[in-house]
């Protein structure tokens, strides 16, 4: 009546971290490249436009690299003092700069010298954008003030000093060429208008801000400091929720290419993903450093992060093209699957559907047929031992469930019993696996007692399985020993008299493994 | 207002299907089995059970076709008769009175006037073929003594004897040999398996024998799992072949009507076709679910059926395609999870096939469907240890169902596993939503979920010989994406290392007695904090349940040496105990009666009381022989009215009970007869009209009759014909189309037939029907339709003449007779 049931593969609990989209996509990254550079990483910024070559902001010298290149294809060092970040323009040709000094220095990126030079700030410049035209840029300095400045003609154009504390980070608008937010260690941010001469929103965040970053769309705003915060800006700036899944300060943001997920760089040396619906972290590196910077290429193809001891890790997305060079079998044309499928359906006609073919695995086929050894042989080969050994353990227990386990086991040459052994050396001391296979071993010693001797390897093989046995007897007695002092400890530690309320202790397993060999 | 008889135990459905080979009909319409004292008549397309034959006194033992006339069919009992029955109307033509004990049945279309019974005369393990001549009589009963004896030492079951090539001989088997009796010669050739006396083949005795029908063949099993087919041409000589496939005991053969192919069955539960008597051309239909204990083919030759060990009929198409199953409830397995309700089904639940549970309706005596719990493959074999389903829960009102299974084959190889499933309303099933590998070190002794009305989360408590109870709760475990939930332990609880044996929450789910051993621990169920102990050194507790509604407070134990006890949980303190050796212990969930029962070793006895007094309410003595395994109250639908106070307790919900022969039984006032009335009187109704585009026309219009018929039964007033027994519509029916008159002609008639006569109360539900217009015009219609009513009757008359003018002679009589009918038949029921 009812089909074949295949073996029910036990199944057991991965531990750490849960294989999700999210983790098969972050982690979907080649081994980081290492770059040194002269001091703190304090800034890295991609060119929005091809070839997607990026500026990475270090000590007094500003560094491009090409996408694969892991020395700089240019550099910039004609600053006195510490530069601070080098920004792209939107067409990716111009470059700005803030540094020590106060001023704010604009290049060309096929030239050396600096086009324009902005003097106006008498403190460290730390923060510079682009405004949505392409014509202005906004600079924030250490002297509380905000600058906008004009680019053809190098004037400023206007200065907001609401902030009563450092400028340290910024950015413009990507829509509107007149909006742009600041944040200060003031504990605020600031929206300007530079239509108006004062801020059009503040928002109080709580900590000094370190990094603040604007929705494409304009409508959240996400500031960090020692928490990260979104902020509804359509409902005037309502805090919308608070993250404070980093255990240090926050310094950097950064959007993915989709803007599905958010990315912070905190001095804790760890990048957090975060969901931008449900804002649950979902995935999460881990630096060798504090993390100062941080930025990803168009497509993510590149996620570079800048460090506190100068180092800057460059990882490159693994290219999926490799499968492609296998040579494939051919398959049938995609018309043959639809065959007869966008019939319709004549007035007489009787639809009978062909029952769906349930697909079997191999060894599933075997079993059906009652080809127990067949099926045992394919479970022991070494792909599918080292791969999935739990595939392998339940071929042995449906075995044994069917009671032929000893006939499955019986009659194999000294090559095939060593294949045998070999799984069980490997696996017996598995605390999952160890029920099922020390049957099996039971059963073995029993088949292959009367030709011991006669072949050395398997003897070896014997013999090394006994050791282990030994070995994890040993072990065993000693878990039961630290578990006893446990048990004392607690017993003196508690109050109450009369039960013996036990909170999931986990007491390895106590069974008493007795192989004699 | 129920009449107070005295209750009476009533075996209550469940009966066994596979007792015999069931018989099809000539049209293979309709498939019979014998079914306890009855035979159930099933339809082979909808698996429907169509009439039950009741009559019998005592266990149907056979069952066989009238040869003379295929619409009648043969049946006989241990009761010593034999009665001819008409199966489409299931009406009892004739009872032949034999006088013995009849073990088995058997027609030959050549001995016309005679059947063949096995008996047993002297001694109780000599069976005998004779030949009972049935004489020709018009009475209803008659005495058919007149036996001629045909063979003696035979097999009793009716599987060992077979009529071959059409009705020359017939073949017995018993042990080794093989007797063949020739009606026509009157001789009796016997065949000895030669290797019989050899040690070594001691195992080839005959099982099965079946006769080829058309040629000197017989195909005879036997317990190696050989079949061998025995060719003979004379007293002497003979040959045969073996066929060997089965590696069990073959357990039944038949031969294909023509007789091309040979039907083969045993324990591994596959169905063999060997077609040309070969060993090579065979085809197999496997994973039938249970041992094949009877095959049977149908006389027109489309249709198979083998009956299983798991009470399951099986009917099967000539190119091996299962077509309908019929399963009663399965029986041959020991019951673990003891007896349970599903609260949204109603149905009762226990274990059913191997590794599943059955969902059984107790109404319609029918399987509703099986939930594979442990989902792996049945290897049907002798002596293997299987995975056993032992425990089971319903909680949530239904929406949760816990499952334990565990496999132990030698002391300290123990796999456990515990599974929940939750109730998806989208498909209408149970689905697994945890699974739980060695949920405890040891057996799980019970398993209870917290049913109380306002729990947020759903809590289950196991407890097991390990020593330890587990509280299980359903957490969530959704994350970004998707949405899940899931079960983890929250707490372990242990008392001193004792095994916990029973465990059991109050009515509102704040506390939880869990047993171990001797004593009795009261938690609370929010902090999971013990808040005391009972112990009564009464031996080990048993059964534990609490009391509900008024008697909350009170809870009961029932212990191993036979004292069932009564704490006060207010005063914490013995309010009373009693001495009963207290086997099941059920609360009703209606009440706050509680039933016991008792073993003694005389049978069994049930007390029903109340907790907060020691009398009970009611005492059965002896309502079993044997020992009750499991019990289990079922609330009605409609509640009963016993103004007795001795019947009271089965007013809300209705005990049942299962024994150790696992028969199913209840506390019934009502004859069985009126019980199952109702059900088979509708499904012969829904029979008689085939369904047609009239059908649909014709069945809105019964059911607003049907309705009516059953207020007329109630206040006994004018009765209404049924739609069928009308004349014109009849006649419309039935006439072939080819002498019927013009349609145009019959029209009126037709159309004026389907409207209600005058006296019927409930002439406004047709104007209703026919238009829906407003209801300031109802009386208006309700006039018209009065008028329209004496236009009816008169045209009727003037037109039914005309027919009869231009009909021919025959549909005259016919017309005449149908307006004869009585319909005083109705006022019967």
């Amino acid at each position: 009546m009812a089909g074949y049931k295949p073996v029910a593969i036990q199944t057991y609990p991965i531990l750490g971290e849960k294989i999700t989209q999210d983790t098969l996509y972050w982690n979907n990254y080649k081994t980081p490249v290492q770059i040194k550079e002269f001091g703190a990483v304090s800034k890295v910024d991609f060119s929005p436009q091809p070839p997607y070559n990026y500026a990475v902001t270090a000590s007094s010298r500003i560094h491009i690299y090409g996408r694969y290149s892991q020395e700089p294809i240019k550099t910039f060092s004609r600053f006195k003092d510490t530069a601070y970040c080098a920004t792209f323009r939107q067409d990716g040709r111009l470059l700005v700069a803030g540094s020590e000094d106060g001023g704010v220095q604009l290049f060309d990126i096929s030239g050396r010298a600096p086009l324009r030079q902005f003097e106006g700030h008498t403190k460290a410049v730390h923060t510079v954008d682009f405004t949505a035209d392409k014509y202005h840029v906004v600079s924030g300095a250490d002297d509380y003030t905000v600058k906008l400045w004009d680019i053809p003609n190098s004037k400023e154009i206007l200065t907001f000093k609401e902030h009563s504390d450092y400028v340290r980070c910024g950015c413009a608008s990507k829509l509107n060429p007149d909006l742009f937010i600041t944040g200060s260690y003031d504990h605020t941010v600031k929206m300007f208008d530079a239509r108006t001469s004062e801020s059009v929103l503040s928002v109080e965040h709580g900590q000094p801000v370190e990094s603040v970053l604007l929705f494409p769309s304009g409508g959240l705003l996400v500031s960090a400091g020692r928490y990260v915060k979104v902020w509804d800006m359509l409902k005037g700036g309502q805090l919308l929720v608070s993250l404070k899944n980093h255990h240090k300060t926050v310094t950097c943001l950064c959007l993915s290419s989709s803007g599905q997920r958010l990315l912070s760089g905190s001095l804790d040396r760890k990048v957090k993903v975060y969901s931008t619906t449900s804002y649950k972290v979902v995935h999460s590196f881990d630096y060798a450093a504090s993390i100062l910077s941080l930025a990803l290429a168009h497509e993510d193809e590149t996620i570079v992060v800048g460090m506190t001891n100068g180092i800057l890790s460059v990882k490159h997305r693994k290219s999926e093209a490799k499968k492609e060079s296998l040579p494939r079998r051919r398959r049938p044309a995609y018309r043959t699957f639809i065959k007869g499928k966008n019939y319709m359906k004549q007035r007489d006609d009787i639809l009978i559907n062909r029952p769906a073919k349930k697909h079997l695995e191999l060894y599933d086929r075997d079993l059906k047929h009652f080809r127990i050894s067949k099926a045992l042989d394919r479970v022991l080969d070494p792909t599918c031992t080292i791969k999935t050994p739990e595939i392998t353990v339940s071929i042995i227990k449906e075995l044994n469930r069917r009671g032929v386990l000893a006939n499955a086991l019986a009659g194999r040459d000294e090559k095939e019993i060593s294949h045998v052994l070999n799984f069980l050396i490997r696996n017996l001391s598995q605390p999952r696996f160890a029920p099922v296979l020390i049957n099996a071993a039971e059963i073995i010693i029993d088949i292959y007692l009367p030709v011991i001797g006669q072949s050395p390897v398997v003897d070896k093989k014997f013999l090394l399985l006994q050791g282990l046995v030994e070995k994890e007897i040993d072990y065993q007695r000693e878990l039961l020993e630290t578990l006893g002092m446990m048990d004392m400890l607690f017993a003196t530690m508690r109050r109450k008299e009369g039960t013996s309320v036990l909170e999931h202790t986990s007491d390895g397993f106590p069974e008493n493994k007795k192989i004699e060999s | 207002m129920v009449e107070e008889e005295n209750i009476r135990v009533v075996r209550c459905g469940g009966s066994e299907l596979n007792f015999r080979r069931a018989v099809f009909s000539a049209d293979s319409k309709y498939i019979f089995c014998v079914s306890g004292d009855f035979v159930k008549v099933y339809s082979t397309v909808t698996e429907e059970c169509v009439h039950i034959l009741h009559g019998h006194r005592n266990l149907v033992t056979g069952i066989q076709l009238n040869p003379n006339n295929h619409l009648q069919l043969y049946s006989c009992s241990l009761d010593g008769t034999i009665k001819l029955w008409d199966y489409i109307d299931g009406i009892l033509i004739k009872t032949f009175i034999v006088g013995c004990k009849l073990h088995a049945l058997f027609t030959l279309a050549q001995a016309e006037d005679s059947v063949f019974v096995i008996v047993n005369k002297e001694k109780p393990d000599i069976f005998q073929l004779v030949s009972v001549k049935l004489p020709k009589s018009s009475s209803q009963e008659v005495e058919a003594k007149e036996l001629s004896f045909v063979l003696d030492y035979i097999n009793q079951s009716p599987k060992c004897i077979a009529f071959g090539n059409e009705g020359v001989y017939v073949a017995a088997v018993r042990e080794f040999y093989l007797s063949v009796y020739f009606f026509k010669k009157k001789t009796t050739s016997r065949f000895t398996l030669s290797s019989s006396r050899n040690k070594k083949h001691a195992k080839n005795n005959f099982t099965c024998v079946a006769c080829h029908p058309t040629e000197d063949c017989i195909a005879s099993g036997h317990m190696d799992g050989k079949i061998r087919l025995w060719n003979f041409y004379d007293d002497k000589k003979y040959t045969y072949t073996c066929l060997h496939w089965h590696h069990d005991m073959v357990m039944d053969l038949a031969f294909s009507v023509t007789g091309t192919s040979l039907l083969s069955g045993g324990r591994e539960s596959v169905l063999v076709e060997w077609r040309d008597a070969t060993e090579k051309n065979k085809e197999f239909l496997p994973r039938l679910g249970a041992t094949i204990e009877h095959i049977s083919v149908s006389p027109a030759g489309d249709l198979f059926c083998t009956s299983h060990s798991d009470n399951k009929i099986i009917i099967i198409h000539r190119n091996l395609e299962a077509s309908a199953v019929i399963q009663g409830l399965v029986k041959d397995r020991s019951i673990f999870t003891g007896l349970m309700i599903d609260p949204r089904t109603k149905a009762l639940v226990l274990n059913g096939k191997p590794g599943h549970l059955q969902f059984y309706s107790l109404q319609s005596d029918k399987q509703l469907y099986n939930l594979d719990i442990i989902q792996q493959e049945y290897i049907n074999d002798y002596g293997l240890i299987q995975i056993e389903l032992t425990k089971a829960a319903f909680g949530c009102f239904g929406n949760w169902l816990a499952t334990v299974e565990q496999r132990q084959e030698k002391e300290t190889e123990l796999e456990l596993q515990m599974k929940l499933w939750m109730y998806n309303k989208k498909t209408q099933g149970f689905i697994l939503n945890t699974k739980i590998n060695m949920p405890h070190e040891d057996c799980i002794t019970a398993l209870c979920f917290c049913n109380a009305e306002k729990s947020e989360q759903p809590t289950l408590v196991t407890a097991s010989k390990d020593g330890y109870f587990k509280v299980w709760i359903l957490t969530d475990d959704s994350d970004i994406y998707k949405k899940a939930v899931g079960w983890t332990c929250d707490f372990v609880g242990s008392y001193h290392k004792y095994q916990a044996t029973n465990c059991c929450f109050s009515e509102d789910g704040s506390l939880l007695a869990v047993s171990f051993e001797e004593i009795v621990t009261i938690w609370d169920s929010v902090t999971w904090e013990l808040k005391c102990t009972f112990c009564q050194r009464a031996g080990k507790i048993r059964h534990l349940c609490f009391g509900r509604l008024t008697c909350s407070k009170y809870l009961l134990g029932a212990t191993e040496n036979g004292i069932l006890c009564c704490w006060n949980l207010l005063s914490c303190a013995l309010e009373w105990n009693a001495k009963l050796n207290v086997r099941v212990m059920e609360p009703d969930p209606n009440s706050e009666n509680i039933a016991a029962i008792s073993q003694s070793s005389v049978g069994s006895d049930l007390f029903v009381f109340k907790p907060s007094e020691p009398r009970p309410l009611y005492i059965q003595k002896g309502i079993s022989r044997e020992k009750v395994q499991w019990g289990v109250f079922v609330p009605r639908d409609v509640p009963e009215s016993f103004t007795s106070e001795a019947y009271q307790w089965l007013n809300r919900s209705q005990f049942y009970f299962l024994t150790k022969s696992q028969s199913l039984l209840t506390f019934s006032t009502k004859s069985p007869e009126e019980k199952l009335t109702p059900t088979s009187k509708q499904l012969l109704a829904e029979e008689s009209l085939p369904t047609t585009p009239f059908y649909f026309i014709l069945g809105k219009h019964r059911q607003q009759q049907d309705e009516k018929l059953n207020e007329t039964l109630e206040n006994e007033l004018v009765q209404l014909p049924l739609t069928e027994n009308i004349p014109a519509i009849s006649e419309l029916l039935h006439t072939p189309a080819h002498v019927l008159p013009s349609a145009a002609f019959l029209c009126s008639m037709f159309v004026n037939s389907l409207l209600l006569s005058k006296e019927t109360k409930s002439a406004k539900e047709i104007p209703e029907d026919v238009d829906m217009e407003e209801e300031k015009e109802s009386e208006d219609s309700d006039e018209e339709n009065d008028f329209t009513e004496k236009v009816q009757d008169t045209s009727n008359t003037g037109l039914g003449e005309d027919i009869i003018h231009q009909l021919s002679k025959s549909e005259e009589k016919e017309l005449r007779k149908f307006r004869k009918i009585d319909y005083s038949w109705i006022a019967a029921l």
